[in-house]
């Protein structure tokens, strides 16, 4: 080797090369980031030593005593798979099986587009994994394509179409005055935006809102995009969460399938069969037929197995294994809707507490919102309060989970709310 | 009516060339086929192996009735992310001690490769990566993908099938200052051939004076030599000098966890403020990507590496499995001599941990492929642990007719 280490030395300007002990970090510049807004809540919840404290911050379902569930159904399918014959590798796509089955929930039962192969469909790492190949995808074969995302929407899906150099604009999606959608705006902005652009849409159950548009609503909007020639992606993360019936918070998709469009689908099983840390989920992309949906899910592949290879295997599993048995699949259905049904009976509660104390302001848009989030229409200062105050954890946004309320905090709660929004 | 699919001029992308291997295997009826593609453990008989130790912890899991399923934190799970760090680089690690690591959860050795790949492209201020020629199929779109350009070392000799030690001085001591480095921590894949501890030594004192970066993927801790220690000197020898380097750990083989996704990425820092801020940077790669990550294959380790009793237990069956290979390897070559198949054969003793790069030929890979049903990729490389005492005598001969036939 030519260069001695002297020379190096004298190069770089380091006392002692070999022992690298007087080196700097190669990290110095490295700035502190800024915590995730929404997992933040939960860590500052969990630091806190109060005992009145609520977390009504990130998405994930409570039961009546506050507690984590996990569904029958999913402990069942546990058991019969725990000393399951092997944890090889799954295919880079995934579990064919969980794909099928969830491809159903997604589609339909029976749906011809399934019958005619025409859907590229891969297991992904829950909706963010999801979205995140989509992003990729998007990025790789529509290259001078934008995505179009609402305002306001779940905080990660900027990050995700960012980080997948993917450009993004937004669409008027929220109504602060109506506390509902600004449906004539949404129009406008989908009917400005130049053909063929992409647009992610939520499926049901917005987040952070829980506005959805009404199926007159979703119809409008599905022909809109068949003049523009849109492409509609759809993050559907709460498909039986809303209504409690899956068919029905399919609705809009749906109608988009009906309509003809080739739309893409990210799915996920965290909130609906409580499989969160799990990260389970598929991404799906209708085609015009059977050898496109071939190469696109190859393609899929490509994006995948550069950044993790192939998908876990344990959670696809309790997927495959409940939706495959028609017994543990109806317990599933039944589990989802007390769920579902629990939420709908806090939003009830939560509202009527408010109005009891006399609140100068409405609160009808807490029982119209949908889903696991209540867009409360607090704001940064308010809710800055609600946590120094009241020890009541929630994103600056306002945003409530409802799933975090339990008929023991209800009260407490919406005392809260009107004590710090009483002289808005 | 159904619109132009605006995905129309996608065409399809060619099978991955090792993933590829198993389904064409799966795709053969012949009852002689072998599979020695994916580097995936298997039994004497056979047959895919999930260790004693991982399903009793598995059924304690199952058993514990206040687990739940909630979300991890970005970063993994702590118990898992200490204990990883602890068994890469020593209980007893004063990098450890001095708070100077981060380690997060990833999806298995990939993930990791990724999310350090990632990391460094965003924050790093020379974003080449030098990675040995040659080397496992994803590394190079792993770090393409992640925004780093990927150039190469010399590292096998195809000569002597062993190290090209000299070329790799060269060409690591030519690279420009600061560059990455991939370094596979031991097991080589796909050739199986190590650095000895002096080359080993050689390579740190070099790497250093450039003030080269180096990236560790330890996918084979304790399966090349069958212990857990030995195979992670290089590692060690690395941290010891309190230089900085990332390090990709995977637990897919060395506690078959496969499909689980389960691995781990450290970053060793010079302070504990460093990798602070370092660990905070890292969750801003891994959200947007998948979030967090799963918490299954995770809870095993964890159980596992943190009771005394289990975690031996896993040291033997993980020996176990090195013998194992370690045997197929004298039984091929004592059978490859028993035939008297021309050339020096001694690369398959000598070559370490899954693999084999048995030195044939693309042309007679296809031979052994067609007529025999030996599935392998077509660089030559044959997982071992496919092999058994019964199918080693078919695989002999199958080589012995591809060297006699295409010589």
């Amino acid at each position: 080797m030519a260069f001695t280490t002297a020379m190096a030395c004298r190069l770089i300007g380091r006392k002692s090369v070999i022992g690298a002990r007087s080196m700097s970090s190669w990290w110095r510049n490295v700035e502190p980031a800024p915590k995730d807004p929404i997992l933040g809540v939960t860590e500052a919840f969990l630091a806190d030593p109060s005992p009145d404290k609520v977390n009504v911050g990130v998405g994930a379902y409570r039961d009546d005593n506050g507690k984590p569930v996990v569904l029958e159904c999913v402990r069942e399918a546990e058991r019969r798979i725990a000393g399951k014959l092997n944890m090889e590798y799954l295919p880079m796509g995934g579990s064919v099986k969980m794909v099928e089955e969830t491809l159903k929930l997604a589609y339909g039962e029976n749906s011809e587009f399934i019958k005619d192969k025409r859907i590229a469909a891969v297991q992904s790492l829950s909706g963010t994994g999801a979205c995140r190949l989509f992003a990729d995808f998007q990025k790789r074969f529509s290259p001078d394509s934008q995505i179009y995302i609402p305002v306001p929407t779940w905080a990660n899906h900027h990050n995700i179409w960012r980080d997948a150099q993917v450009p993004q604009r937004t669409y008027h999606y929220y109504h602060p005055e109506s506390r509902g959608l600004n449906f004539a705006a949404l129009m406008d902005d989908i009917k400005n935006a130049p053909n063929g652009s992409f647009i992610l849409l939520h499926a049901c159950a917005h987040n952070p809102t829980g506005v959805d548009p009404s199926e007159e609503e979703w119809r409008e909007i599905s022909h809109l995009f068949k003049v523009k020639n849109h492409f509609a992606f759809f993050d559907m993360a709460y498909q039986g969460f809303a209504s409690g019936d899956p068919e029905r918070d399919a609705k809009s998709i749906r109608i988009f399938l009906e309509d003809g469009h080739h739309i893409g689908i990210a799915q996920s099983y965290a909130k609906n069969m409580g499989l969160y840390g799990q990260r389970v989920g598929c991404l799906s992309v209708l085609c015009e037929n059977e050898k496109q949906a071939v190469a696109v899910k190859s393609q899929l592949q490509q994006l995948a197995r550069p950044m993790y290879s192939n998908p876990p295997v344990h959670g696809a599993l309790i997927v495959s294994t409940i939706l495959g048995d028609p017994d543990l699949k109806k317990l599933w259905l039944k589990e989802v809707k007390v769920m579902a049904d629990r939420i709908i009976s806090m939003r009830a509660s939560l509202r009527e507490n408010l109005e009891k104390l006399g609140s100068p302001l409405s609160w009808k848009h807490i029982t119209k919102q949908i889903g696991m989030f209540c867009y409360s229409g607090m704001t940064p200062e308010q809710v800055d309060r609600l946590t120094k105050e009241y020890h009541i954890y929630m994103t600056r946004n306002g945003r409530i989970s409802m799933a975090g309320i339990t008929t023991g905090n209800v009260g407490y709660l919406a005392n809260a709310i009107h004590e710090v929004t009483k002289s808005a | 009516m159904d619109s132009d699919s605006v995905f129309g001029n996608v065409v399809r992308a060619p099978e991955d060339p090792i993933l590829g291997v198993t389904v064409a295997y799966n795709k053969d009826t012949s009852p002689n086929k072998l599979n020695l593609g994916v580097g995936a453990y298997r039994t004497e008989e056979g047959k895919p192996l999930v260790l004693n130790v991982v399903r009793r912890a598995e059924q304690m899991l199952v058993n514990d009735l206040s687990r739940v399923k909630e979300y991890l934190p970005i970063v993994g799970l702590a118990e898992f992310n200490k204990l990883s760090a602890k068994l890469i680089l020593g209980a007893e690690s004063p990098a450890i001690q001095e708070k100077r690591v981060t380690t997060v959860q990833c999806l298995s050795g990939t993930g990791s490769l990724r999310v350090g790949g990632e990391f460094l492209s965003r924050h790093y201020h020379q974003l080449t990566i030098f990675i040995p020629s040659p080397t496992w199929g994803n590394h190079p779109k792993v770090f393409t993908l992640a925004g780093l350009s990927v150039k190469t070392y010399r590292y096998y000799d195809p000569a002597t099938r062993g190290l090209d030690f000299h070329g790799l001085l060269e060409d690591l001591g030519a690279a420009t200052e600061g560059s990455i480095v991939l370094l596979h921590a031991c097991a080589h894949n796909p050739t199986g051939v190590d650095p000895t501890p002096d080359q080993w030594e050689q390579i740190r004192q070099l790497i250093r004076s450039k003030a080269l970066l180096p990236f560790f993927d330890s996918a084979y801790q304790g399966f090349a030599s069958g212990s857990l220690d030995a195979d992670a000197q290089s590692v060690r020898m690395f941290v010891a000098d309190g230089g900085e380097c990332l390090i990709a750990q995977s637990y897919a083989k060395n506690m078959g966890l496969y499909g689980e996704r389960v691995g781990a990425l450290s970053i060793v820092c010079k302070t504990a403020d460093v990798a602070s801020r370092v660990e905070s940077q890292l969750k801003l790669v891994i959200r947007p990507m998948y979030s967090n990550p799963p918490i299954h294959g995770a809870s095993i380790v964890a159980t596992i590496l943190k009771d005394r009793d289990m975690y031996n237990e896993w040291t033997i069956e993980l020996k176990a499995m090195a013998d194992r290979i370690i045997t197929m390897r004298q039984q091929l070559f004592d059978a490859l001599s028993a035939r008297g198949t021309p050339g020096d054969w001694s690369h398959i003793i000598k070559q370490i941990g899954m693999f084999t790069f048995t030195g044939l030929n693309s042309k007679q890979v296809a031979f052994m492929t067609k007529d025999y049903h030996i599935y392998m990729t077509s660089d030559g490389r044959i997982s071992m642990a496919g092999l058994s005492s019964k199918t080693v005598p078919h695989l002999a001969d199958a080589i012995h007719a591809a060297v006699a036939r295409f010589g």
